[in-house]
């Protein structure tokens, strides 16, 4: 891929930003990018890109807006009012959602009150299931870190199973 | 019924006692609730609005928390009705503007409010005078098991109790305290305060107007996260950051009465005879006024004379409390007219600040 402005180096950074409803894709080779200002983040990459009008139809075809399937709720509409559409919508937007959850919480997974109806023995057991296959898998990729919090919530989520058990008792 | 005989009398609710409650005003966890497989009430289409109110509104009233309550569709309140409840602190100011498909539902005594389709389709309170964090939090906890039974909630194992907007997500909860601190305010440490609470990831905002032009020295500490963190540590924590803060307005208070005693005694015996002799006030004036009043009496400078007296002057001096009181007062000047004849009245019988 050659450098959208030279056009004559290859290519190395990939810009992607959203505007409006278009999705802006630009690819450059580092000396522009420097030359830019896009490599140090001293400009701002939407500016830059609204300047240079990159969304001419040239090469590639537009990018459809990512939509919840099941509400209907845009990525601009959460870009401009920061919050969903539907519960479904936190599946939809995950990727954008996790940069978002973690600048604003002390964590990026839930631990507390869990409804009654899903914390049946059944679903207790298809929870730990799918915790430890979540674990392991952190565990091969060695992000430790990840693997002690799992670790920590297989056995928290165990000691409640048994307390619950022993009231039954 | 009547919204006005339904709410307990101003009187009665100034009279209310709790612990540490010359400083901590009153306790309230609220708690947001979704429901599985409709948008949220900002998105959601009026007829998905009505048919998610419509499977939430018996639930709730049915709760036993609810017995003697009253439940109302927003629509069916007058703009004075709402502004009433948001005085009350028992719906929002977000809520009151909503129309079709929004209600809320309120038990007898205030304790608990539930609003439907407010930012959320459930936003619970229970609402406590005094220093009461965790008396508030178990009375909550209860409702939301109740009605977890009947109403399939938006859950996800990863990201907790499903809200409208991403701040709330995780366990819904919002702790907050209502504080009165005119010793901090008086002695000009409150903006260190306010920034080292925010420190510890906890919000400080005046409870009446913005930031440090808090109307009345009223301050409302709460939690801004909510995911990552169980229920109970973040009520600890807060707990305990408020714990600090009452430590530190009574440092303050003492403080201030042997360093600087004149200024105070002068503070507050020029609030005084301003309330007890204009003959016009408006409410932001006579929240700050009252605000030296009260601590007055906290100090015993006006002997006989209980905080009730004090704390009943704050809410019917507000604009809504006071126009259903007055009828015929729909102008502002009206109502600052009538303000102060209600405070001279109450004050006509009481004498200067005193010390022994
Ligand atoms: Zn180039
Ligand atoms: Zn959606």
């Amino acid at each position: 891929m050659l450098c959208n402005i030279c056009k004559q180096k290859r290519a190395t950074l990939h810009f992607t930003k959203i505007v409006g409803e278009k999705v802006h894709k630009i690819d450059l080779c580092e000396d522009c990018a420097k030359k830019q200002g896009l490599a140090d983040g001293s400009i701002d990459v939407t500016d830059f890109l609204l300047g240079l009008d990159v969304s001419q139809p040239s090469d590639e075809p537009e990018v459809e807006e990512l939509k919840c399937p099941v509400c209907g709720y845009t990525l601009s509409h959460l870009k401009k009012s920061g919050r969903l559409g539907c519960p479904e919508c936190y599946n939809t937007f995950a990727d954008m959602l996790e940069g978002i959850l973690k600048s604003m919480h002390k964590g990026v997974r839930h631990v507390g009150k869990i409804p009654n109806a899903q914390h049946s023995g059944k679903t207790v057991a298809e929870k730990i299931r799918k915790l430890q296959e979540e674990l392991e898998h952190a565990v091969a990729i060695e992000d430790f870190e990840r693997a002690a919090v799992l670790r920590d919530e297989i056995k928290r989520i165990r000691v409640k199973l048994n307390e619950s058990e022993d009231k039954k008792l | 019924m009547n919204l006005l005989d339904f709410l307990t009398p101003s009187p009665e609710i100034a009279k209310r006692e709790g612990p540490d409650d010359t400083i901590v005003i009153s306790s309230r966890v609220r708690l947001a609730r979704n429901l599985k497989n409709i948008s949220f009430p900002g998105w959601a289409t009026k007829q998905d609005r009505i048919r998610a109110m419509d499977l939430m509104r018996p639930a709730v009233e049915n709760l036993p928390q609810m017995k003697d309550g009253f439940s109302t569709i927003m629509d069916e309140l007058s703009p004075l009705d709402k502004q009433l409840l948001i005085e009350r602190h028992l719906i929002s100011r977000e809520h009151a503007v909503k129309s079709a498909g929004s209600a809320v539902v309120m038990s007898k005594g205030e304790i608990f409010s539930i609003m439907i389709n407010e930012e959320d389709h459930l936003r619970m309170q229970a609402l406590l005078p005094g220093f009461q964090l965790e008396s508030a939090f178990n009375k909550i906890d209860e409702v939301d098991t109740l009605l977890e039974k009947q109403l399939d909630y938006a859950f996800s194992s990863k990201l907790g109790y499903l809200t409208a907007c991403p701040t709330n997500v995780g366990t819904g909860i919002r702790v907050s305290a209502m504080l009165h601190l005119p010793g901090i305010v008086l002695a000009e440490q409150i903006n260190q305060i306010i920034q080292a609470v925010n420190k510890l990831g906890l919000a400080v905002r005046g409870l009446y107007g913005e930031g440090t032009d808090a109307l009345g020295n009223f301050f409302q500490v709460s939690n801004q996260q909510t995911l990552g963190e169980e229920e109970l540590q973040i009520l600890e924590r807060l707990q305990k950051v408020v714990a600090q803060i009452v430590e530190h307005e009574s440092n303050a208070r003492t403080l201030l009465l042997e360093k600087q005693k004149t200024a105070v005694l002068n503070h507050i015996g020029r609030a005084y005879g301003i309330l007890a002799n204009a003959y016009s006030m408006s409410s932001k004036e006579a929240m700050n006024l009252l605000s030296l009043f009260r601590l007055g009496i906290d100090y015993g400078f006006f002997p006989n004379t209980i905080r009730a007296l004090s704390d009943e002057l704050f809410l019917i001096c507000q604009p809504a409390h006071l126009q259903k009181l007055y009828p015929n007062t729909n102008e502002p000047e009206e109502r600052d007219i009538v303000r102060a004849d209600i405070i001279r009245e109450r004050l006509k019988d009481i004498k200067g600040p005193i010390t022994k």
